[in-house]
């Protein structure tokens, strides 16, 4: 599809396929700060699991987009290379992982919009951006039961863990706008535009929040910027990590 | 009666039987290996610890993905052990109780830092080559659950020695610069890891027991010895160099030479003197500590559902 | 106060067609969880395609000092295996 498409579809397409690895990519890298901290071995173990997931979804979108660009563009390019405004993941992957209710929260609020949003890509007209959805969907499928059922638990769990809900909820709550502003690169035929699956997610948002004896707030006042680049002081801090190696020796084989 | 019981346990084990849980055991069995399989499970998860360092530093997308699945499988190591030591009558919580109280220890290699990315070769190399060495033995072990763990653990290491040897053999044929680094590694921890084999024999007084009831099978010295042969022929491979100037081939013992041990350091650092012991513990019971909110919650949750289920 | 959560015995079955088999333990609140847990710890390598999961205080089990009375008495009933019989050789297939 790429041959016959004009230079802007493409260059859309190029963005709207890294939007998506760098959605993944910078959750899957917060998600493995916990690897060796977690609440028990058996959740260390699972949230680990969902990390690889988002990284290995990440890559996947990063060599399509690699492969479009050309020019000896590679994942690692796109990981390792860019700074910050180049990035154009949505805000809510880029926060702190806080702690664990922070953490499930922001998972569940992120992989209900990624269940509807890959749930329609399968069926893409790009065959590579379907095939990616198809298989990270069964992948975000599997974090979204799992995450739904960590904020219930907690939300309906104890006194401090209802609180610690209603504190994460707070907080994340105003980031959850931002992953429904559709930039030009999502309103391509090959893209899903987010506005497409907002009923969908408010209604699953909605339906286990209310499980967790929890409130869906009514403040509408949205945090945005981040599929344009304008993040929150956190990217920095964690390309700045991530990247280390790769500035440090410029060129250099691992 | 009690001697009679202890004459059929050690034939069970003389005829290579395995002993299982509800068997009849000695006292003194199963307290060795409550503390032996509890303080392997903690090396597993503390040794999470100095690699998980690097997770948010690897240098590539794929070198990230390795590194943060071999962390995890040691998670699921430490799981297994946990489990194992388990059925012998201990909670896993008052292991980790032993744990962040001191008084239990778990391997000294991990009380060092991880201070570039040529650790993790160094580590998957070394660290992981000596402690297959030792594992694989243990697959053999006269305890049943602890052997069928140890042959999961063994399985699944396997590719942890294999990805840290290829970081260091992609580093030495790098540029100058990593090269050190490589070097580096190999300098800091090569004594540290052949020190994981524990004090000489002749120091480790509970080895005759260990291999009488067939938990142990070979001792720390000749493990030792086996793991110096096969690295002093890897490094060569990889066109570096181990830190030892008296490391040569003896054409008469069949085996690699080697200097002396420093043994003062390695029982400083059992002792808690080692640059990082007091951080990996208090990482540790960090953990521990932060978590219990979550896991009283889930508790709580689990109750509450449980009571409804039975009014319904 | 601060309770462990239970154990439970997980089985697997590694492929459609065969039995689950034990393959360890782990904790979890509740039994959902612990499916779960299994999935995450258990499977990571494509071992299964099916997991049960049994509280471990649940599982009751024979006593090994009564083995003797148990299994012994199978031992001199070689007449219940087929090699037991001679047959001759024109007999190829039984």
């Amino acid at each position: 599809m790429a041959d016959q498409i004009t230079d802007t579809t493409k260059s859309r397409l190029i963005h709207y396929a890294t939007h998506l690895g760098d959605n993944a990519l910078i959750l899957g890298h917060r998600n493995s700060e916990w690897c060796g901290h977690g609440p028990v071995l058996e959740q260390d173990i699972a949230i680990s699991n969902i990390a690889l997931d988002l990284l290995g979804q990440a890559r996947n979108f990063y060599q399509y987009a690699a492969e479009l660009t050309g020019n000896g563009a590679t994942e690692d390019t796109l990981a390792y290379l860019r700074d910050v405004p180049d990035f154009k993941n949505t805000l809510i992957a880029e926060l702190p992982n806080g702690d664990w209710a922070q953490t499930v929260l922001r998972q569940f609020f992120f992989s209900a919009y990624q269940y509807y949003l890959y749930r329609q890509l399968q069926k893409s007209g790009d065959a590579q951006l379907a095939a990616i959805a198809e298989k990270a969907w069964k992948e975000v499928s599997y974090h979204l039961r799992w995450s739904s059922e960590w904020v219930i638990r907690l939300g309906d769990g104890t006194e401090e863990s209802h609180e610690r809900m209603n504190r994460a909820l707070d907080l994340l709550w105003t980031y959850t706008g931002d992953m429904f502003i559709p930039e030009a690169y999502e309103t391509e035929v090959f893209a899903v535009d987010p506005a497409r699956v907002k009923a969908d997610w408010e209604q699953k948002i909605k339906q286990v929040l209310e499980e967790a004896t929890l409130t869906v707030p009514e403040n509408t006042w949205t945090q945005s910027g981040g599929k344009k680049g304008i993040h929150s002081e956190h990217l920095g801090y964690i390309l700045a990590e991530m990247q280390f190696l790769q500035r440090a020796y410029p060129g250099a084989a691992w | 009666m009690e001697k009679n019981l202890e004459d059929i346990f050690q034939d069970k084990i003389d005829r290579e039987i395995r002993i299982e849980p509800k068997d009849w055991m000695p006292e003194k069995y199963r307290q060795t290996l409550i503390r032996q399989i509890s303080q392997h499970a903690h090396s597993e998860i503390v040794g999470m610890l100095p690699e998980g360092n690097w997770i948010t530093r690897a240098p590539s997308l794929r070198r990230k993905s390795i590194l943060l699945a071999k962390v995890q499988d040691e998670a699921g190591h430490g799981l297994y052990l946990y489990s194992a030591a388990e059925t012998l009558g201990i909670t896993r919580d008052e292991m980790y109780e032993q744990l962040h109280s001191g008084r239990a220890k778990y391997s000294s290699i991990f009380n060092y830092p991880t201070l570039s990315w040529a650790d993790m070769g160094a580590i998957g190399w070394l660290v992981d080559g000596a402690a297959i060495m030792n594992q694989v033995p243990l697959c053999r072990a006269s305890f049943g659950p602890y052997a069928r763990a140890m042959v999961r653990v063994c399985k699944e290491e396997s590719f942890h020695q294999r990805q840290g040897f290829e970081i260091l053999l992609t580093l030495s044929r790098g540029n100058e610069a990593q090269k050190n680094m490589a070097q580096d590694a190999l300098n800091r921890w090569w004594w540290p890891s052949i020190m994981m084999f524990g004090p000489t024999d002749d120091e480790s007084p509970n080895t005759i027991q260990s291999m009488r009831w067939k938990i142990k099978r070979f001792t720390n010295d000749e493990l030792r010895q086996k793991f110096v042969d096969i690295c002093a022929d890897q490094v060569k491979i990889l066109g570096l160099t181990l830190p030892d100037k008296d490391l040569t081939w003896n054409e008469t013992r069949g085996h690699y030479d080697f200097g002396p041990i420093n043994w003062d350091e390695f029982w400083q650092v059992v002792s808690g003197n080692g640059p990082c012991n007091r951080d990996r513990l208090n990482a540790r019971k960090k953990a521990w500590e932060d978590g219990a909110w979550v896991r009283e919650a889930a508790s709580a949750y689990a109750e509450k559902k449980k009571s409804e289920q039975k009014v319904a | 106060m601060n309770k462990e959560w239970p154990l439970w015995e997980i089985f697997i079955r590694s492929r459609q067609g065969l039995d689950h088999k034990h393959v360890g333990s782990l904790h979890a609140a509740d039994a959902q969880m612990a499916i779960e847990n299994a999935r995450d710890v258990y499977t990571r390598r494509m071992e299964g395609v099916s997991i049960w999961v049994v509280e471990s205080k649940h599982i009751h089990a024979s006593n090994p000092t009564e083995a003797g009375e148990l299994y012994d008495p199978a031992n001199d009933k070689a007449y219940r295996h087929p090699t037991f019989y001679d047959l001759p050789d024109e007999v190829k297939h039984m």
